[in-house]
């Protein structure tokens, strides 16, 4: 236990024009953790995600990320090149949209080769060999390889996002609302891969879920946040079944056990 | 220093906010010990709050007040008040907890669940298959059950399940509640032989056994939970 967070957001604040997104959060993510980010629409869940994974500069605050190099890097002190060269390394994301985050002219083959290409890979046979492995870790049935993400349904373009962003081997994940549009079905099978991934890959994340069943299941840790505010954190499931704020007790309480 | 596990002193209350403040006391100052090789079984009343106890011990609630120490693999842990991570990994390797239901991901095999716990503990896949096997073979789940989700089973088979995934681990404490409560005589047997095994190996265990014959047959000491007046 004597390793250090590899992200420490501190005091980070935002708003739009009057109305506050997000105020004065603190959150920190350990090696290996998955940290949910719970609460409602206009809790300040995506300002915070958009803030701290480098793609929306905070009104004020700290985004310190623990390189691979050991140096602690504020991610909005950092120039330009450099967020858009951790954010290509180091760094990964996962739309709830799998169109935000694919290109749909490319195939699926592609989209996963792309990404090791943006980290230096050129070797062509070596990069579809990869692409190819990845498309079977998603269970994509790599006889699609050459086939365009158009053609696939909303839980395969799920999966081979999910494969896009984890084949350059990011350290830190962020994932919005990763299973929001999928059938139940559906979402119980990606929710199985994201865990044995991150489990084996030693993974650290970060997930934006209104779906309190995700947080539940993915998820060591958990904020609960509520007007740009975190309300309550802790281990996932001593705030879901202990919950000591009164905002807490109301979302656990809202929701039919599954 | 062998395991063992203490509370001191432990009060738990329940605040509902959005039922007009309603205020539960459950837990009052309760002190308990089980040393290793021990079997302790909290007796006492529906509502007297012996799950909330083992809930506590494994910090899955936290309480009010009070220490709740465990010490396993030359470490002593205060659960109540140690960080996610430090219960998580006491989860992993120390502290085995049989809830009354099973919780799992609904597509994942029967044998898959088994042997996650034993890779979460530090074995190979491979050997942790072969352990998940084992277990379910003496928990008498049927083979062509492996494959299966256990989402699928009948009460008394998850049940099997649930034991299975805490006992493929030799976990050095054991959070037992109501393991037996949806099984026949014939199963209740082979939990009763597990739990005996456990302490004989020296694991600390600590649990609800409502059925007195199960109670007999385990415990070696028992902890009465006595029913607070609710209202504070």
């Amino acid at each position: 236990m004597t390793e250090a967070p590899l992200l420490r957001v501190r005091g980070l604040s935002h708003a739009y024009g009057s109305r506050i997104a997000c105020s004065a959060v603190d959150v920190e993510v350990w090696p290996g953790e998955v940290l949910a980010i719970v609460g409602e629409s206009g809790s300040g869940k995506s300002t915070l995600l958009n803030c701290i994974s480098g793609r929306m500069r905070p009104g004020a605050g700290e985004v310190l990320y623990r390189a691979k190099d050991g140096r602690e890097v504020d991610l909005w002190q950092a120039s330009d090149a450099q967020r858009r060269l951790l954010a290509r390394t180091e760094l990964g994301m996962v739309h709830q949209n799998p169109r935000d985050g694919l290109r749909l002219g490319v195939s699926a083959g592609g989209n996963v080769g792309e990404r090791l290409m943006a980290v230096g890979a050129r070797n062509y046979g070596a990069i579809r060999a990869t692409a190819a492995e990845w498309l079977a870790r998603v269970e994509i049935d790599v006889g699609r390889i050459d086939d365009l993400p158009r053609t696939f349904s909303g839980g395969m373009q799920q999966r081979l996002q999910i494969a896009r962003v984890l084949v350059s081997r990011p350290r830190l994940v962020f994932l919005d609302e990763p299973t929001g549009g999928l059938d139940v079905s559906v979402q119980a099978r990606l929710l199985d891969l994201l865990r044995s991934l991150s489990r084996d890959l030693g993974l650290a994340s970060i997930i934006v879920t209104h779906d309190l069943a995700v947080a539940r299941l993915l998820a060591h840790r958990i904020c609960v946040m509520r007007g740009g505010e975190v309300v309550e954190d802790g281990l996932t499931d001593r705030v879901l079944d202990d919950p000591r704020h009164p905002y807490t007790q109301l979302l656990v309480s809202s929701v039919l056990p599954p | 220093m062998t395991a063992s596990l203490r509370l001191v002193d432990v009060s738990k209350t329940f605040v509902l906010h959005n039922q007009d403040g309603a205020v539960l006391r459950v837990l009052d100052r309760l002190s308990l010990e089980v040393e290793g090789g021990e079997c302790v079984a909290l007796v006492g009343p529906s509502g007297a709050g012996k799950s909330t106890v083992l809930r506590i011990a494994c910090g899955n609630y936290a309480p009010d007040w009070g220490r709740v120490l465990v010490a396993a693999g030359g470490r002593a842990t205060d659960i109540a008040c140690a960080p996610p991570r430090a219960v998580l990994a006491l989860r992993r390797q120390a502290i085995g907890h049989v809830s009354q239901f099973l919780r799992v991901i609904p597509r994942v095999p029967a044998i898959e669940v088994v042997a996650e716990a034993a890779r979460l503990a530090g074995s190979s896949p491979d050997d942790a298959h072969a352990r998940a096997g084992e277990m379910l073979d003496i928990l008498r789940i049927p083979r062509r059950l492996w494959s299966l989700s256990p989402t699928t089973f009948s009460g008394g088979e998850q049940q099997r399940v649930n034991i299975a995934r805490t006992m493929v681990v030799p976990f050095p404490i054991l959070l037992l509640d109501e393991p037996t409560a949806s099984l026949d005589a014939e199963n209740r047997a082979v939990v009763v032989d597990l739990i005996r095994d456990a302490c004989r190996r020296g694991a600390a265990v600590l649990g609800i056994f409502h059925d007195a014959d199960v109670r007999a047959a385990v415990a070696t000491r028992e902890v009465a939970c006595a029913t607070l007046s609710r209202a504070a």
